[in-house]
């Protein structure tokens, strides 16, 4: 009877052995369960025996050699036996072992089988729309909705035919007309600060959402300015008033004579507001702020300057109060200090009219067939089409236009 | 319908399931001649004698496993351990052995016992007496784990407790004990894995289970009042767990709030979370929500402990986030 | 139900009882061998504990009890449960991970259940069935069923706070149930001496005024007597009993046992006093069998492993959808 000897299994975790010793010589006779070489594993040293009598024909590793596990070491079997099998090849593994790992995991049964009896049937999945509702992962709602990819017009392509990503970004693709090819140079990817994502999601929703009409007029600012150097040189104690301080007034006193521009658009509303608290965009640093000055119609000139100082200086810190981000109604955007004509502006939601400002220029104007230099400021009235009309708008600005070109009435 | 105590519910089913099988036996610590702990087995004492109904050595770990073997051997034991607390010293004996057996021996073996145990807080008994550890035992399988809140629940979970072949872990809050509601009057049993719908509502889920339903309720009253209505499904068993009200409740509202005693982390609410998440993904409007016990040991003080328990505006206002 | 012939004592033991008491020593230890080979040529696999040199504990004490005793052993349990009848294929088959095996591949070596022959299992957590054996014992008590409960265990167990709970109970309530403790000397790798305060086991269960014993575990006919002795107080309703038997397991702790714990020629003193040389010279001096029985009982265990072996190898591999059976009983 041949028998193999193997390197032993002799612990769950063991992998490899070291023969450090055969202490039978080939030819030697060998008892069954006598000690037959001395072997090492990474725990400890180890005696194997011999599982079957005979004589100990051949070894297959000789001492100093590691082997797996498993490998054919040595042949002990009777005199007479063929061992013809062995010679080609020092070793060889022996049989598989009886406990190899199943080739395929095994099926749960249904998600519950946890909790549930195994009888019950696996739950079905939803329909790909319950309820009318579209299968899409959060990520790839967020993006349709900056990207304002409708949904329902596209299929999915993830399980059970869910939106995901890759699907809205190929929606985003087949709706530009030509893929630009990528710039040369090195591209930075510059993380966007919470006040830039804050802007890029609002200006974004506002001119997806709200049609926007625009009317534009120039403004003679003559009187204007010459009343407000008199106040600023003039009157004592005398809060210096600026130009936009100015036009913040007569925002408020037209918006209180067109107080559908003092609406807002909610929910499919339109909510007019009685109170008139009109914000002014200030520039900072990381991005835009534009706080309130609430209730600016019962504000002085002077009163606004005031207001209009303290709340630039608070944005600056970062000190404005809950109302004043949130409790605005109408919007002035002045960017004419940077010395630029003029700004169409965006309307910040939920308000329904911006008016944005430029600077003021000594311009030539014909004035009674003459031709005169004025000082002319250009401005633009972004208005929200679902509020308002164009004529509405026009009469609006127009009541702005003559406030600031006839200026005492800022004082009254 | 009569109006009866969750304490009276478990105790008149305890009574009834003793005077039907003569190998219902009853231990545990001081539940004979004391009357129990929490008065639930009060008067069995003196109705079915010291045989029947077995004042144990304070020995959690040989009293759960003396009920495996009682089991084992043909009868059927129902184990009081006090409290959920002293459970962890016979931790050994439900989790290696109860939860097994049947397994290891290819279903030779069955273990058809019940444990019962106080749990929860809210009585400014500190940290070693106030713990609700349920969730602990709904991970293991092999073992079956019931939460009733009302005294109907009690009773039709005890009675299926009494019918099942495996181990069933029985969790009685101690807030629950003296709270009355109606029974039926005629024999029922209420199945495991199958939750109850408390109140319907079309906008949020909460979901609950326990002591914690009543607080769940509190907070749909005041959903109520801000206009948003709410389904409050009290789970009744954790193990086995009705995934299907579940995941119809949240295709429904879209919108789901998880709440229970114990701690947050790592605790059965994120369970059901991921079951939602896993089942009903494309049906939320939101991240699913936990309104747990505060992470720390429970402390003594009364004001302590109920800012450490979830409340009902804790719960208005986690769903409320989700609008 | 009470088996109806009475275990006669020690020494009026017939002669084919005797030679049954070889025959089930010489089968475990053959059993045990060929468990080695078969583990080293990994068709065994995880913990494998042997019972080499301890057989007369196990053959005397459960040839003293009735088949319908419920027995309870640690995870060293191969011994046990042939001793109590099981069969030996379908022992190896479990070893093996085979679906044939006594609990159908899911405990392994460790876990062998059979309660048919009231063979209530191996336990693999120390002390941790001794609690169990309370409330088998418990059951008998209150059915009246005239059976009662052995729970083997060993030197280690004995300062585990399940021990103690248990042994109280056990009295308190008078659970018919014997506690045999296997005392080897050795919790593992760790002698008796450097980690109990008190080494004579038996002494322990004073405490919990049950009668108590020291045994001598190498010798097959002292076991039978003293747990024959034992039984019969305990059947009468006396209460719980303890016996403590001294004995000396040859191999390591598991496969993965170097044994560096302790040295090779205190193994080999204890196997001068091996049970199965010792009663063979014994029934020999007694004329009870001769050197062509003895070969003849060789013959026979060799082929019952080796029958038990080809059984394992040419049985099945527990089919996978199975996987989820047997976590419950389904109700029914």
């Amino acid at each position: 009877m041949i028998s193999e000897v193997v390197m032993p299994q002799m612990g769950a975790d063991m992998e490899e052995g070291t023969i450090i010793k055969w202490l039978k010589n080939e030819g030697d006779k060998v008892d069954r369960g006598e000690i037959i070489a001395e072997i090492e594993t990474d725990k400890a040293n180890v005696e194997i025996e011999a599982f079957d009598g005979g004589v100990f024909r051949r070894t297959l590793a000789g001492e100093g050699d590691t082997v797996d596990v498993g490998t054919i070491i040595a042949i002990i079997a009777d005199a007479g036996d063929d061992l013809s099998a062995y010679e080609n090849g020092a070793t060889k593994q022996a049989a598989t072992p009886a406990q190899k790992a199943p080739s395929e995991p095994a099926k749960k049964p249904a998600p519950k089988a946890a909790g549930k009896e195994p009888a019950k049937a696996i739950a079905q999945p939803a329909p790909a729309s319950s309820d009318g509702r579209v299968r899409a992962s959060p990520v790839a709602r967020r993006l349709a909705q900056e990207h304002s990819v409708d949904l329902t017009a596209i299929s999915g392509t993830g399980p059970d035919g869910r939106i995901v990503k890759r699907d809205v970004e190929a929606a985003m693709a087949g709706s530009t007309p030509a893929q630009t090819s990528p710039a040369a140079g090195a591209t930075t990817t510059i993380e966007m600060s919470k006040m830039r994502q804050t802007i890029a999601r609002r200006m974004s929703q506002s001119k997806r959402e709200a049609p926007h009409y625009y009317i534009t007029v120039d403004i003679d600012m003559t009187e204007a300015e010459r009343l407000r150097r008199q106040l600023n040189d003039a009157v004592e104690d005398y809060p210096r008033v600026s130009v936009n301080d100015m036009i913040v007034r007569a925002a408020a006193i037209s918006l209180a004579r067109h107080l559908m521009f003092n609406s807002l658009f909610v929910d499919e509303q339109v909510q007019q507001h009685s109170d008139i608290n009109v914000c002014i965009a200030i520039a900072l640093d990381e991005g835009l702020i534009a706080p309130a000055i609430l209730d600016t119609a019962n504000k002085t000139l002077g009163e606004i300057a005031d207001a209009s100082r303290d709340l630039a200086g608070r944005a600056k810190s970062g000190a404005l109060k809950p109302a004043e981000y949130t409790g605005g109604t109408f919007t002035v955007s002045n960017v004419g200090m940077f010395g630029v004509e003029g700004l169409i502006a965006i309307i910040q939601p939920p308000q329904t009219a911006i008016l944005g400002v430029g600077g003021v220029r000594t311009t030539p104007v014909v004035r009674d067939g003459r031709i005169e230099t004025a000082d002319l400021m250009k401005t633009a009235l972004s208005a929200d089409h679902r509020v308002t009309d164009g004529a509405q708008g026009a009469q609006f600005l127009n009541e702005i236009r003559r406030l600031l070109e006839s200026p005492a009435s800022l004082l009254v | 319908m009569a109006e009866m105590s969750f304490r009276g519910a478990l105790r008149l089913t305890l009574q009834e399931e003793l005077q039907a099988d003569e190998n219902v036996i009853l231990m545990g610590e001081d539940i004979g001649a004391y009357g129990g702990s929490y008065s639930v087995t009060k008067g069995l004492f003196d109705e079915f004698g010291p045989e029947r109904v077995m004042d144990t050595p304070i020995s959690e770990s040989v009293v759960v496993g003396a009920g495996i073997g009682a089991a084992m051997g043909g009868l059927r034991p129902i184990v009081e351990l006090m409290t959920i607390n002293f459970s962890l010293l016979a931790l050994d004996q439900i989790v290696n052995n109860a939860a097994k057996l049947s397994y290891m021996s290819a279903g030779q073996i069955h273990v058809p016992m019940v444990i019962r145990m106080a749990s929860g807080a809210g009585s400014q008994l500190s940290s070693q007496h106030s713990q609700s550890l349920e969730g602990w035992y709904a991970h293991i399988p092999g073992i079956k784990v019931v939460v009733p809140y009302t005294p109907r629940d009690a009773r039709g979970l005890l009675k299926t407790a009494f019918n099942e072949q495996n181990p069933v872990i029985f969790i009685e809050h101690t807030a629950l004990y003296a709270r009355k509601g109606e029974v039926p009057d005629e024999d029922y049993a209420i199945p495991f894995g199958q939750a109850e719908v408390m109140r319907e509502g079309a906008d949020v889920t909460l979901i609950g289970y326990s002591g914690s339903v009543y607080q769940t309720l509190g907070a749909a009253d005041i959903l109520e009042e801000a206009g948003r209505e709410a389904d409050v499904i009290n789970l009744r068993t954790l193990r086995p767990l009705d995934v299907d009200t579940i995941v119809a409740s949240v295709r429904k509202t879209h919108r789901a709030v998880v709440i229970e005693d114990d701690w947050k982390f790592g605790g059965f609410a994120g369970e059901i979370a991921a079951i939602i998440m896993e089942e009903a993904f494309d049906d939320l409007d939101g991240p699913v929500a936990r309104v747990c016990g505060a992470d720390v040991p429970m402390p003594y003080a009364k004001a302590l402990e109920q800012s450490a328990l979830p409340n009902p505006q804790q719960i208005a206002d986690a769903a409320l986030a989700l609008f | 139900m009470t088996q109806l012939i009475d275990k006669p004592p020690a020494k009026e033991l017939p002669n084919e009882q005797l030679i049954e008491l070889l025959r089930k020593m010489m089968l475990i230890r053959r059993f045990e061998t060929k468990a080695a080979e078969m583990y080293a040529k990994q068709k065994i696999a995880g913990f494998l504990h042997l019972y080499n040199g301890e057989e007369a504990v196990a053959v005397g004490a459960i040839s003293a009890l009735n088949d319908d005793d419920q027995l309870l052993t640690h995870y060293r349990d191969h011994g046990h449960a042939l001793a109590r009848g099981v069969e030996p294929g379908r022992i190896m088959a479990e070893l093996f991970g085979k679906e044939t095996g006594v609990s159908g591949g899911r405990g392994g070596s460790m876990h062998l259940f059979d309660t048919e022959k009231s063979f209530m299992g191996g336990y693999a957590i120390v002390c941790g069935h001794l609690p169990l054996a309370c409330g088998l014992a418990l059951a008998n008590q209150r059915l009246k069923n005239g059976r009662i409960v052995i729970c083997f265990f060993g030197d280690g167990a004995v300062n585990e706070g399940e021990f103690h709970e248990s042994l109280n109970l056990a009295a308190v309530w008078k659970l018919p149930v014997i506690f045999m403790c296997e005392n080897n000397f050795y919790g593992m790798g760790t002698d008796i001496r450097r980690v109990s305060a008190v080494i004579e086991i038996y002494k322990r269960a004073a405490a919990y005024a049950m009668p108590s014993k020291q045994v001598d575990g190498m010798n097959v006919l002292e076991m039978y007597g003293e747990t024959l002795k034992a039984a019969e107080r305990v059947r009468a309703g006396e209460g719980p009993s303890f016996l403590e038997a001294i004995c000396f397991r040859y191999r390591g702790h598991s496969m993965a046992d170097p044994e560096a714990y302790r040295d090779r020629g205190q193994t080999e003193r204890w196997r001068e006093l091996d049970p199965i040389i010792t009663f063979r010279k014994t029934l020999t001096e007694d004329g009870v069998i001769d050197e062509g029985a003895f070969q003849t009982l060789e013959a026979e265990v060799e082929d019952i492993v080796n029958e038990a072996v080809r059984f394992a190898e040419e049985s099945p591999v527990p089919q996978l959808e199975e996987l989820y059976t047997h976590v419950y009983k389904e109700d029914s």
